[in-house]
């Protein structure tokens, strides 16, 4: 069969860039085709944004050929304090800590912020003979058939492939036209995201605070700058968006504390509203879903790009060795390999964020001493304490072979 | 699918094509072949691979190689090995399976030679084969010496041959008859004679006895939690494969 490309790619976030260079390295054809100009993606001020990528997110791209951007632009994650605080009041005194030292695989995570990543993963793509990049075109509708499917382009454009995989976010249009329909529930909370500067250095340590208003993450960025998720019910979130700039810090210093010293915003502001939404099948004829269009989690646990990344490497692999069987890599029984591999991970991530946030977002006073205590019992408990940072380092679970 | 155009009518057509969709689902009434074949194809691609010297992450690796299926049914082996490059040349007993996988393969977009006969009518008109497969027909056969012999007479010095059978002992009974045809109905019942079952050392009596140089055997063992199959080194009690050439 001849198709213009194997493989189809509706979406050039990070997941669709990622995924068209995973398989492009394992020799398929791809053609990305991305709503946004190219322009707009290769950016280079810094816009506020950032990930927490675990150390199973460092491991795959630089496997897709991103170490030097890792090495010269994120900030290795060397530490995590996790403590239970009210406003005001501090940290309560039991704290919980990870530290890397404790597992031998390296630092738990790095945090990069999304110029770095989204135009080191697009020159990766530019410079990839193999994948065939549409920048300002959107995919409008799809055909499968019996050994193809044809997706229609905005301007018209017709294009066949083997598979077309929706990397098209939580709205994704693909999983729509294939009659997939999604799950879940808003939780009445709104992330409030930002980047800081701060007077004193950070030395690669992360904290979450769990607060009765919501969790607060300060995540190290390079420097004395740090990113924050900062999580409010959704009116309060809204009316502190509203704030200005000035205002914005007053409302957060008593949640933030002084540990840094003197703080201020080193970029724009931004907002998410909570989500949790699971698409209820990961394939359908000729289709598959990664990331957001799969699957939104809670970002509690700043598992959300993670846990595309693991689609895209788990995707990559499952039709890797389908080609390399000769089998069609968009039959059924192909997709239903990855669907299987992938929702078994999604549900136990989303069941754990999900329970993780309805424990601590609460200020009532006896689940707040038993989290107290729960925190100083996983203090004090190795194999749990190395279990969990396995899990928020991501290397639980079946993990693909470009994330080892 | 030439054929399908011309010389026969668009019922049919239709009816091949619900066949060959039928052949093709990997939750209809082939089930158990779809769930076997990942397994298959692995051990067929890296022995052909190795044999030959090809490296399976490159483009049509299979190219130049000509390679025969014998018993191929809807195609579900013969489409991989001609998307991987091979000439393939599938032949089936069953007049019934020839436009179906015909149908299929010019659905997929491929070029296969489909046929309506059997291993001695390709013997008898001179054919021959870098690789054959030979996969689950023996037990079938009722001389396996002499359809072994053939099979041998259709390969090229040097070429291929990679032979499936099921193990007759008291644990094949029960999985291949019982489980299989009676308890899980994957297969229907009588599709097997548990008499002609083949043990691995009696196969490679035969092999040896047909002018075929036996190389290598392993299990495809099924594992009822994951639910799926795998290759094996040592368990050959129920399903098993071999790879013999044909000294060139």
């Amino acid at each position: 069969m001849t198709f213009d490309a194997e493989i189809l790619i509706a979406g050039g976030g990070l997941t669709g860039t990622a995924l068209a260079l995973a398989l492009a390295r394992a020799g398929r054809s791809v053609a990305l085709i991305d709503p946004a100009p190219a322009a707009v993606r290769a950016a280079e001020d810094f816009d506020g944004r950032s990930y927490a990528l675990a150390l199973a997110s460092v491991r795959m791209l630089r496997a897709l050929g991103l170490a030097q951007t890792i090495a010269e632009h994120a900030q290795p994650i060397l530490e995590i304090k996790v403590s239970d605080g009210r406003a005001g009041e501090g940290p309560s005194p039991l704290w919980l800590e990870f530290h890397h030292a404790e597992i031998e695989e390296g630092p738990m995570g790095h945090m990069i912020e999304d110029r770095f990543l989204r135009r080191a993963l697009l020159a990766a793509v530019e410079a990839e003979p193999r994948i065939t990049h549409l920048d300002g075109e959107r995919v409008v509708g799809q055909a499968p058939e019996a050994g193809a499917v044809t997706a229609t382009l905005g301007s018209g454009r017709r294009l066949s492939g083997a598979l077309l995989v929706g990397c098209d976010g939580v709205r994704s249009e693909t999983a729509k036209r294939a009659g997939i329909r999604r799950t879940g529930w808003r939780y009445g909370q709104t992330a409030l995201v930002c980047a800081l500067e701060h007077e004193t250095p950070h030395h690669g340590i992360a904290h979450q605070f769990f607060m009765p208003e919501g969790p607060l993450a300060i995540l190290p960025l390079p420097g004395n700058r740090s990113s924050i998720v900062w999580t409010e019910r959704d009116d309060r979130a809204e009316a502190i968006q509203a704030l200005d700039d000035a205002g914005y810090l007053t409302a957060l210093r008593p949640r933030f504390g002084d540990f840094l010293g003197e703080i201020g915003l080193a970029g724009a502001r931004y907002t998410y509203p909570l989500e949790l939404s699971v698409a209820q099948d990961f394939a359908a004829a000729r289709v598959a879903l990664t990331g957001d269009a799969a699957h939104r989690v809670h970002p509690i646990a700043g598992q959300g790009l993670n846990a595309g990344l693991r689609d895209v490497a788990a995707l990559a692999q499952v039709v890797d060795e389908a080609a390399r069987r000769g089998e069609d890599i968009g039959a059924p029984d192909v997709l239903a390999r990855y669907a299987r591999w992938r929702r078994f991970d999604t549900a136990a991530l989303a069941a754990a964020t999900d329970g993780f946030n309805r424990l601590f977002s609460n200020d009532n006073p006896i689940l707040r001493l038993g989290r107290d205590l729960g925190l100083g019992a996983v203090a004090h408990l190795p194999r749990l304490r190395r279990g969990f940072i396995r899990e928020a380092a991501g290397l639980t679970g079946d993990l693909p072979a470009l994330m080892r | 699918m030439q054929a399908a155009e011309t010389s026969v009518d668009a019922g049919e057509v239709a009816k091949f094509e619900a066949m060959a969709a039928e052949w093709w689902d990997p939750n209809g009434k082939f089930k158990p072949l779809h769930m076997l074949n990942p397994c298959r194809l692995d051990y067929i691609t890296a022995q052909i691979a190795a044999e030959f010297g090809r490296d399976l992450s490159s483009d049509r690796p299979f190219a130049d190689l000509r390679l025969l299926d014998i018993g191929c049914g809807g195609g579900l082996l013969a489409e991989p090995m001609a998307r991987l490059g091979a000439d393939v040349v599938g032949v089936d007993a069953a007049a019934r399976n020839i436009p179906v996988a015909q149908t299929h393969a010019a659905q997929s977009g491929l070029e296969i030679d489909y046929r309506h006969g059997s291993a001695e009518d390709l013997a008898a008109a001179g054919e021959s084969f870098d690789v054959v497969l030979n996969m689950e027909v023996v037990e079938h056969v009722p001389d396996p010496l002499a359809y072994l012999t053939t099979c041998q007479l259709l390969l090229k010095p040097g070429g291929l041959m990679i032979c499936s059978t099921i193990n007759r002992n008291a644990k094949s009974f029960a999985m291949a008859i019982v489980g299989a045809e009676y308890v899980m109905r994957w297969l229907p019942k009588g599709t097997h004679e548990w008499r002609k079952f083949i043990t691995p050392d009696e196969l490679y009596g035969y092999l040896d006895g047909a002018g075929l140089r036996p190389v290598d055997r392993k299990g495809f063992v099924f594992n009822p939690v994951s639910w799926s199959w795998a290759i094996s080194p040592r368990d050959l009690s129920v399903n098993y494969v071999t790879a013999s050439t044909k000294p060139g």
